[in-house]
């Protein structure tokens, strides 16, 4: 009864409930939009680095710290055996890293060593073009440390590195490919050789850094000393950065929101002052005070309500489109640190709309009631005279 | 019509009925010791200046407000003793308002207008449409029912508020100045509808009024003062 009071009065009051409800809408796609928006950012970059870099999971050596530069000088000790025979079975691959610098164009320029199998097929690397090289030592390094260095696909750079023992040696690395990546954290800074070479020129002969587990490989086996890091445990790092970029993002809904719901609270008061007799006549003709507060936080709700299939009458095909041609993003992006290529294609979960359309309608029911309880406060009498409190 | 009267067979019984509103440090009277009865059927009215407490007095009688001391006794009920629940069930079922400044629902037409107390009542959608078309038929509107009240004159939408205040059947009409805001003609009409349907249905009628021509059609007029009941004169035969 109170919900066909409550649409008839909205559809009466016409423009002002259509401003309202478009506007609404417009804050609930643009929430999901850009919530969408950090979903896909989230997941592209994820994506792109288990394909890349994490794979599985991977095993570090007992002094591997990624963070600590210093550690990488021990970094490197002998694949156990029960990794060992997941490498051999093709269920992981090792990667030797060592410290080293080159000098491209007279400059001295350090970099990270990796040393992988040219034949793994793993991670998405194109490891291969290292088999496939005639050059004493073939390297591989990305579009971005091509850039920095100078270097392109032919090039020659002298690379220097300490063997085991500490001594200094140095040799002539030909570049043979320059790849395209989004994956930041194999490309600056970097050069991959194929392991047995780096094993051969630093004499650490059957060691590694750390191994990767193949994706989907379930057997991660207890190794002594070695320990295993999840690919959640890998990906900590761009989540939390994805988390504190979501946050930061929470405050412009927060304002959008704060708009929207300003102007349904205004819309509330407004409309409680002009109904004033309304509201007396209601209860003369037998509506508690209760009533008629329900009747008027249900005419907000339904604001937000409409709001909600407004949005997604035009926002669902809007939203779709932009899922399949994605978000062209600018050059700048790049220097983030997200590995998200060009192109960001959004992600639109069913959780996310649910979420955000149940904390919409919360929030408009909110706002909505808190003019309209002062109903509860009015006398019928007072009402009938147009008198408030 | 199921009745509800007090023990004494009075429709409504006022017993030293006083209100008093509180006015900075002190308090205004509004209604001072007023006692009085109204039986089924009567045609009355309250008449009386501005201030005088007729607005308070059929508030109370249509229990949406309750005496400070005293007694009010509609249709059986203690109104000081209802709460708002009941009061509100009280006022759906057996009493009918009509009011000053009409207070018709503006973004609903003139049936739904007349036909929102029987949605209250959760009346079957043919029992409804059945008893807005006499409603509106009573009160020579039946053209307009699909008219929304800016499209009416003052005195149609008059008309509308007394289909609306009957059209549930109720046992007692309270009417606020039904007359203030029309011109003679529709002033004669309305107060001629009213009368009719008092005849007609054996509906109460309560008016609060100051206007000469309404009070020429009542059958027993009681004039306030001050908040006191200063007059109650029975009219032995119709005008």
């Amino acid at each position: 009864m109170l919900l066909r009071f409550a649409l008839k009065n909205l559809s009466g009051a016409g423009l002002r409930t259509a401003l309202n409800v478009a506007v609404l809408s417009l804050v609930f796609v643009a929430i999901v939009t850009t919530q969408g928006l950090l979903e896909g950012m989230n997941r592209q970059a994820s994506r792109a680095m288990v394909d890349a870099e994490y794979g599985g999971g991977q095993y570090w050596s007992p002094d591997f710290d990624p963070y600590d530069p210093l550690s990488y000088s021990q970094a490197q000790e002998p694949v156990p055996p029960r990794l060992r025979d997941l490498v051999e079975r093709g269920a992981a691959v090792e990667e030797l890293i060592v410290q080293g610098t080159i000098y491209p164009e007279g400059r001295v320029f350090p970099v990270l060593i990796r040393g992988i199998d040219p034949g793994q097929e793993l991670l998405d690397l194109p490891a291969h073009v290292l088999s496939d090289s005639t050059a004493e030592i073939p390297g591989l390094i990305g579009e971005r440390m091509a850039r920095s260095t100078g270097l392109g696909a032919g090039d020659s750079v002298t690379l220097q590195w300490r063997d085991r023992n500490g001594t200094f040696d140095a040799r002539d690395v030909t570049i043979d490919e320059v790849m395209k990546t989004t994956v930041q954290s194999i490309d600056k800074g970097q050069i991959w050789v194929p392991i047995e070479t780096l094993r051969a020129l630093t004499g650490r002969h059957g060691e590694a850094t750390l191994v990767v587990v193949r994706q989907g490989e379930t057997e991660h086996p207890e190794v002594e000393d070695w320990s295993f890091k999840t690919v959640d445990y890998l990906l900590t790092d761009i989540h939390n950065l994805i988390m504190s970029k979501t946050l930061g993002s929470m405050i412009v809904y927060v304002i959008l929101l704060f708009l929207a719901m300003l102007a349904v609270f205004d819309t509330q008061i407004l409309s409680i002052f002009h109904r004033r007799k309304e509201i007396g006549t209601l209860m003369a003709m037998g509506l508690t005070r209760r009533q008629v507060t329900v009747l008027f936080t249900l005419e907000g709700s339904l604001i937000g309500a409409f709001a909600a299939v407004l949005a997604f009458l035009y926002g669902a095909p809007a939203l779709w489109w932009l899922s399949r041609v994605g978000w062209r993003l600018p050059e700048t992006t790049d220097s983030y640190g997200f590995a998200v290529g060009e192109v960001l294609y959004p992600y639109y979960g069913p959780w996310l709309v649910v979420v955000t359309t149940v904390i919409l309608l919360a929030v408009t029911t909110g706002v909505s009631y808190l003019p309209a309880r002062r109903i509860l406060k009015y006398r019928a009498t007072e009402a009938l005279r147009g008198k408030i409190l | 019509m199921n009745q509800h009267t007090s023990p004494n067979g009075q429709l409504i019984q006022l017993t030293g009925v006083t209100k008093t509103y509180p006015m900075g440090e002190g308090h205004i009277v509004a209604l001072d010791d007023v006692s009085l009865g109204l039986r089924s059927g009567e045609f009355s009215g309250l008449v009386g200046p501005s201030g005088s407490g007729k607005t308070t007095l059929l508030n109370i009688v249509g229990s949406l407000d309750e005496p400070t001391s005293g007694q009010a006794v509609v249709l059986g009920e203690d109104v000081a003793a209802l709460n708002e629940k009941r009061a509100a069930q009280l006022r759906n079922l057996h009493i009918g308002f009509i009011f000053q400044t009409f207070n018709l629902l503006a973004v609903y037409s003139v049936f739904e207008n007349v036909e929102f107390p029987l949605l209250l009542l959760r009346q079957p959608a043919e029992q409804r449409r059945q008893a807005v078309t006499e409603a509106l038929d009573r009160v020579g509107l039946a053209d307009r029912a699909t008219s929304r009240p800016h499209q009416l004159s003052g005195g149609q939408c008059q008309r509308v508020a007394i289909a609306r205040a009957i059209v549930k059947s109720p046992q007692i009409v309270l009417a606020d100045e039904p007359t203030a805001n029309l011109d003679a003609e529709n002033s004669h009409n309305v107060i001629r509808i009213m009368e009719d349907l008092n005849r007609d249905l054996g509906t109460t009628f309560l008016f609060s009024t100051h206007d000469e021509k309404v009070v020429g059609y009542l059958r027993r007029t009681i004039t306030l003062a001050d908040g006191r009941v200063v007059a109650d004169e029975t009219r032995s035969s119709e005008p």
